[in-house]
């Protein structure tokens, strides 16, 4: 979710107020909250606790990240659980596996600031169903063999890794898991 | 019931096992995170949904061949649950929840798979002493013998989807239980603690999250589940506890040497305490506990195991108080029973190496 103000940053505090019953929220960044900061902090008398986890979770301006235009709506919903972003923000936990996949654009500088910057699982697959992602894995480890052996002009050994990293690149297409695009 | 047999019931067999450096590391844990594909997370999960993944999750346990055994929580009175979780064995958690929820349990305790959690399966590996290769390998042994009957949510860039981002990546928490007296004693853990953080760990007393670090113990785990293998999360952890090891032996070192008749005093005193108090509250017997435990370590006391710590921690709490005296206590009750079981325990080795008692 990006700031409603100066539309550049990701929105890092959100305020809801209620007046004669009605609801109205607004989303800005850490800039934008601290240049109107007095007036919104007067309006309830401070921020809640939600504000606080909800700033936790959110990324300080540092972290930006430029994202698609689309993701202004001011309420992602997940497709499985029906979990909103602002409700998963307010718990701190997912609804279900596909809250992954429904809120992916606004997750990585969420990810970021719990996993020391990192955005990537690197570690084990599952055996079973780990399917051609076990092969992607080793089309990635051959390109930087392939990068490595042709610096040191082993071309003959090189043109090996080639045609392994063809095949697999094949063999994951024919699985219908998509080519790595890097 | 007498206290021999009450407490070959009440401790976990690998308890009483020495592992690696158990001078200092009390044991390592290794627990995983997963989740079903399928199912809502416990967060929002229905009724029908928390029994099918409970089904689900007992399919696969079955299938793995393992000999493991299922307590429900819906089954058990309320101690004893609390003695599961004063044993590390299910989770504060778990114990609450009386729906669908339920822990596998090995026959000497070393291996626990909470289900329906925070999520749907976790499953824990407990050693004793400094054991975390051995530790993760069994751990994933088991991860992989339950995939075969079980779809994990899995994505390719975020790895095991878990209930809350924390987890998320290998759903790996590896930690390691320390008794560190020394570095206490010399006012160190005061800078380690915010050191560590720098590698992404985390230092946190003995019962977890938000508790206090009582008799000394540290458990330090890591933070970061996402962007570093399962090896490389469990090697890093290893270098910082292997530092940790080597300062706590020269902080001990410093201690016996500039003021080892003040150290020796202090050990002896907090055994006297535990020897021979009438009513002891558990910060005062946590405290004893620890100073026994170093002077048994620094060779001042040689008729007591080494376990003894270890044991009486957990011994000493609530759940265990009462089901030891078979029924509930006033907190008052609590400290007059917990002196007298120390004091108990404490006979019983004494009694071993002299023949006779002096109580």
């Amino acid at each position: 979710m990006m700031c409603e103000q100066c539309q550049e940053r990701p929105a890092a505090v959100h305020l809801k107020n209620v007046v004669n019953g009605k609801k109205s929220e607004i989303h800005l960044c850490e800039v934008c909250a601290q240049d109107k900061g007095e007036a919104f902090m007067n309006d309830d008398g401070g921020f809640s606790f939600n504000h606080l986890l909800a700033g936790l979770l959110n990324v300080s301006p540092v972290m930006k990240q430029s994202q698609p235009q689309q993701n202004r709506r001011q309420t992602v919903e997940c497709s499985g659980c029906e979990m909103t972003f602002d409700q998963f923000l307010k718990i701190g936990k997912f609804g279900c596996p596909k809250c992954y996949e429904s809120f992916r654009d606004q997750l990585p500088p969420i990810l970021k600031r719990l996993h020391s910057g990192n955005t990537v699982h690197q570690g084990k697959l599952p055996e079973r169903q780990g399917g051609t992602i076990h092969m992607k894995r080793k089309v990635t480890e051959l390109r930087s063999d392939l990068k490595a052996l042709i610096e040191q002009e082993e071309f003959e050994q090189a043109a090996e890794i080639r045609d392994q990293i063809r095949s697999l690149e094949a063999e994951i297409r024919d699985e219908g898991g998509g080519a790595d695009e890097s | 019931m007498s206290l021999e047999k009450f407490l070959s019931q009440a401790v976990s067999s690998w308890m009483n096992e020495d592992g690696p450096s158990s001078e200092i590391v009390l044991s390592t844990r290794i627990r995983l995170a997963r989740n079903h594909h399928q199912y809502a997370f416990p967060t929002v999960f229905t009724q029908e949904e928390a029994e099918q993944t409970a089904e689900a999750v007992g399919a696969a346990v079955k299938h793995t061949g393992y000999p493991l055994e299922e307590l429900k929580m819906k089954e058990l009175q309320g101690l004893e649950k609390r003695v599961l979780v004063e044993k590390h064995l299910i989770s504060p958690n778990l114990a609450e929840d009386s729906g669908a929820s339920s822990v596998w349990l090995s026959d000497n305790e070393d291996i626990s798979l909470m289900v329906n959690e925070e999520d749907h399966l976790r499953i824990q590996c407990l050693f004793p002493g400094l054991q975390l290769k051995e530790a993760l390998h069994k751990a994933l042994e088991i991860d992989d013998a339950i995939e075969q009957h079980f779809d994990y949510a899995f994505d390719e860039n975020y790895g095991y989807l878990t209930t809350c981002p924390t987890n998320v990546g290998t759903g790996l928490r590896a930690s390691v239980m320390m008794h560190l007296p020394g570095l206490m004693m010399t006012h160190q853990m005061n800078r380690i603690i915010p050191a560590i953080g720098q590698f992404g760990l985390v230092a946190r007393g003995i019962y977890g999250e938000g508790s206090e670090a009582l008799g000394n113990i540290f458990q330090i785990s890591n933070q970061t589940t996402l962007g570093k293998s399962e090896e490389d999360i469990t090697e890093d952890l290893l270098h910082v506890v292997d530092q940790i090891i080597a300062q706590e032996k020269s902080a001990r070192e410093a201690l016996v040497k500039s003021s080892g008749i003040q150290l020796e005093d202090r050990v002896f005193r907090s055994y006297g305490t535990l020897r021979y108090s009438r009513v002891i509250e558990s910060k005062e017997a946590a405290k004893c506990l620890s100073d026994v435990r170093l002077g048994i370590d620094l060779g001042f006391i040689e008729n007591v195991s080494r376990s003894i710590l270890n044991e009486l921690m957990i011994l000493t709490q609530p759940g265990f108080l009462q089901q030891y005296a078979g029924g509930f206590l006033r907190p008052v009750e609590r400290d007059i029973r917990r002196a007298s079981l120390i004091r108990e325990r404490l006979e019983m080795d004494v009694s071993k190496d002299k023949g006779g008692s002096d109580i």
